[in-house]
């Protein structure tokens, strides 16, 4: 019965000058997630609104599901459209309309409901007010169980008289945040963990563009955990658009590390040629920030101190969306999104190989750097290699 | 070092198929695609492939061809044997006896039994992984009503003692049946399931570079069984489904092109690599041979192709993917379980040193391994084993 969604977007609506920027990239994502979508749509945008119109038969479910992965969307609302063939069509065709979307609930219990047409074709017979009241009248003696209630009723019929009508009263949720590509670009640190991938989600869902690195470190991590990165990025891709994979060669620094530091800081030392290799990888590529899945407390390199550690070797803004988050808070939303089933894959990412049995919790910045100090004579031309020996894929 | 050469030491998780078994494969997709219920000529021909891979099967076990019902590989023919059996003889009694290191393609229909209130009981294994006759002597009850054993263990290649297995059983009770997992003992000995006592044998395909897809099950004249699929009622109503003809024509090419006549030299090229790369092994520091590892490979005990070491404070998928950058594939436990971390059953049940159980590598050979290859592999496990040792991570 639906013909077109009705797209409503909310923090777009309140930009001023340059909003056309916001809609019209909102406008191509929708457009960029309806083509898997079974079926042909248009996405117009008219009077500060935005439509997708099927111009051909389409899998409603599929194109619903798809609608609620793009950004900037607040409301998805299913839409019939009617030509105009006289006022009695009309009310009839709301009749049906009702019963089609609400019968097996009028039947079950007390529903109330309100009309609320718009003219954007003035010159329709009758005014606004007039639409309401007779359409409500006519629904009151099709529907004797109905209600009206004007201030809060459970059921709103829209009616917006254009050169098509619309009719519709359901406002499907969306993602929220604000459209891919609004908001420039920025680096995540994706593991195969569970809390990465959230957290790119996360910045992605104000409408920045995501790029990954990812550090394999064969033969301790294998091919497959690097295929579950491929995987993971792939699921955070079908929010955030399409996103360029870089996998580092990370083993021979991690060894360098373990050989000739103590083994109480490796991850944390490993940590900061980990940020300072993706800001590097960041900065050729042109994004102004990097994104971690780092959570306060979570685990010995997650401690304040830890990460001011870490935090201390980068110059971009570092983005830890799920800094305040529990651990269940994280899963919920990996649930949510989709990367759950995949982030507990067993297999071995580089920050579980060559952990120390009681890492430091609480590390001095100073005692650190003069740690690192031992990796002098080999670590320049280590991390050069792992910067040139770089794979990038392109993830869609 | 780095070769472009691939060696290829994981045949028991899986072998290339033969060319010649391609070619039959493509042959019967692409021009004898009928299907054999179907009445007109192309039905008939494709028929003729059944029958011929009956025939050559059939040969090899000294059988008759109704014996044999193909299936969709190894894990089939295991359940099928299993439940099919004891589901039609639920009558005669409750009790099934299965070894403690089968595959899990044998553990899980049991384990399904067990839920169905069958009394599952499980028979222990002596160090090298060989059932404990005694006391399998004394687990038969008047209540037993089928026995499972495998031919030989996937994981350590000990080959387990089916003839006297056999005998105890149809001694005490002519009517127990007896299914034997030889899924990776067939095509590497001769096996004749009525010398040996044999009720119901599982055979994949794939292990002996058939396509994979492909198997059969023995199921000996007169057998009760019940078939657990359903349908159509082709293969004497024993396994409904249109017949795979590509792929049971390619498995019975791959059955041709093995047991040939000079099959006795082949196998014992395959213990003479098997000695070799032993003696080789043991030349290093710190590996350990699981299963029978006398190097003069006692044939009754071991089958020919397996080779199972443990490497002494190595993490067996360390080294497993550090070999596979020198392009050697080999496999840590059990190629079909490796996706799940438990630790090996089979392992276990032969209470291997806690300290190996995550340090274990199989290698696994075919006809076309050669002793180059195997010398690679040592040399490469020469350079990597200290290098890996000094990072240990626990």
């Amino acid at each position: 019965m639906y013909k077109a969604f009705l797209i409503k977007y909310g923090e777009i609506g309140v930009k001023g000058k340059n909003r056309y920027l916001f809609e019209d990239a909102l406008v191509r994502q929708i457009r960029f997630a309806l083509k898997d979508v079974e079926g042909d749509f248009a996405v117009t945008k008219e009077n500060g609104r935005i439509y997708a119109t099927a111009k051909s038969d389409f899998d409603y479910d599929e194109a619903v599901e798809a609608l609620q992965r793009v950004f900037g969307i607040v409301g998805i609302c299913p839409v019939v459209q009617i030509e105009d063939k006289g006022f009695d069509d009309l009310a009839n065709e709301v009749i049906k309309y009702f019963g089609a979307a609400y019968k097996d609930i009028y039947e079950e219990k007390e529903i109330t409901f309100k009309v609320n047409a718009r003219r954007a074709r003035k010159n329709y017979p009758l005014n606004s007010m007039e639409i309401n009241m007779d359409i409500g009248e006519r629904l009151l003696d099709a529907y004797p169980k109905l209600k009206v209630d004007v201030h809060k009723p459970d059921v709103l019929i829209q009616i917006e008289v254009r050169s098509m009508i619309n009719i519709y009263s359901i406002e499907i949720p969306g993602a929220k945040g604000m459209p891919i590509g609004t908001a420039g670009k920025a680096m995540l640190l994706l593991s195969g963990g569970i809390d990465s991938p959230v957290a790119g989600y996360m910045i992605a869902k104000r409408g920045v563009s995501i790029e990954a690195t990812y550090f394999h470190a064969p033969p301790y991590t294998s091919e497959r955990a690097k295929q579950k990165v491929v995987d993971l990025a792939r699921l955070v891709s079908r929010y955030s658009g399409p996103i360029t994979l870089n996998v580092v060669q990370f083993t021979d620094i991690q060894l360098a590390i373990y050989e000739k530091c103590p083994h109480d800081e490796l991850t944390i030392i490993m940590r900061r040629y980990m940020m300072k290799i993706a800001e590097d990888l960041a900065k050729q590529s042109g994004c102004m920030g990097l994104i971690t899945g780092e959570s306060i407390g979570q685990v010995a390199s997650q401690t304040i101190q830890s990460l001011y550690c870490t935090n201390e070797v980068c110059t971009m803004p570092v983005f830890r969306p799920v800094i305040g988050f529990d651990k269940q808070e994280i899963i919920d939303l990996s649930e949510k999104i989709g990367t759950y089933e995949t982030s507990i894959q067993p297999f071995e990412d580089c920050c579980t190989i060559f952990v120390a049995k009681h890492p430091v919790t609480k590390p001095n910045l100073n005692v650190i750097k003069k740690d690192e100090k031992q990796l002098d004579d080999c670590i320049e031309e280590l991390y050069k290699k792992a910067i040139d020996t770089v794979e990038r894929i392109v993830i869609q | 070092m780095v070769t472009s050469v691939e060696v290829y030491l994981d045949n028991a998780a899986t072998t290339k198929a033969a060319k010649e078994v391609v070619e039959m494969v493509s042959k019967v997709m692409f021009e004898d695609y009928g299907n054999p219920s179907s009445k007109h000529t192309k039905g008939v021909e494709a028929e003729k492939y059944i029958k011929q891979a009956l025939g050559t099967i059939s040969k090899t076990l000294k059988c008759h061809e109704k014996e044999i019902i193909f299936t969709s590989g190894g894990t089939e023919s295991n359940n099928m044997a299993i439940i099919g059996a004891a589901m039609a003889n639920k009558r005669s009694g409750n009790q099934v006896l299965v070894s403690s290191v089968e595959h899990s393609s044998v553990k899980a229909p049991f384990r399904y039994l067990e839920k169905q209130g069958f009394q599952v009981d499980y028979i222990p294994v002596l160090k090298n992984g060989m059932i404990d006759l005694e006391s399998f002597k004394n687990m038969l009850t008047d209540d037993t009503i089928l026995v499972s054993v495998m031919m030989v263990n996937n994981e350590i290649g000990t080959m387990e003692p089916i003839q006297e297995i056999g005998n105890i059983i149809k001694k005490f009770n002519k009517n127990i049946l007896f299914h034997v997992d030889a899924i990776q003992a067939y095509g590497k000995m001769k096996i004749v399931p009525k010398k040996y006592n044999i009720d119901l044998m599982s055979v994949s395909g794939h292990k002996l570079h058939g396509p994979k897809g492909s198997g059969f099950l023995y199921i000996k004249e007169k057998t009760k069984i019940n078939p657990i699929i359903t349908g159509g009622g082709q293969q004497n109503k024993m396994r409904s489904g249109t017949e795979n003809v590509p792929g049971i024509a390619g498995l019975g090419k791959a059955v041709e092109l093995i047991y040939t006549s000079d099959f006795d030299k082949k196998i014992q090229y395959l213990y003479d690599l098997r000695a070799y790369f032993i003696e080789k092994l043991m030349m290093l520091d710190d590996v350990y041979i699981n299963g029978v590892c006398d190097s003069d490979c006692k044939k009754m005990q071991t089958a020919a192709h397996v080779v199972s070491a443990s490497f002494k404070g190595i993490k067996a998928e360390v080294l497993l993917h550090a070999l596979e950058e020198k392009n050697i594939y080999v496999s840590s436990g059990s190629a079909c379980s490796s996706n799940n971390p438990g630790v090996s059953s089979t392992l276990m049940a032969i209470a291997l040193d806690k300290e190996l159980l995550d340090s274990t590598l199989r290698f696994s050979f075919c006809f076309d391994t050669t002793k180059e290859q195997l010398d690679y592999t040592i040399q490469a496990l020469k350079e990597l084993l200290p290098t890996l040792r000094k990072y240990k991570n626990y």
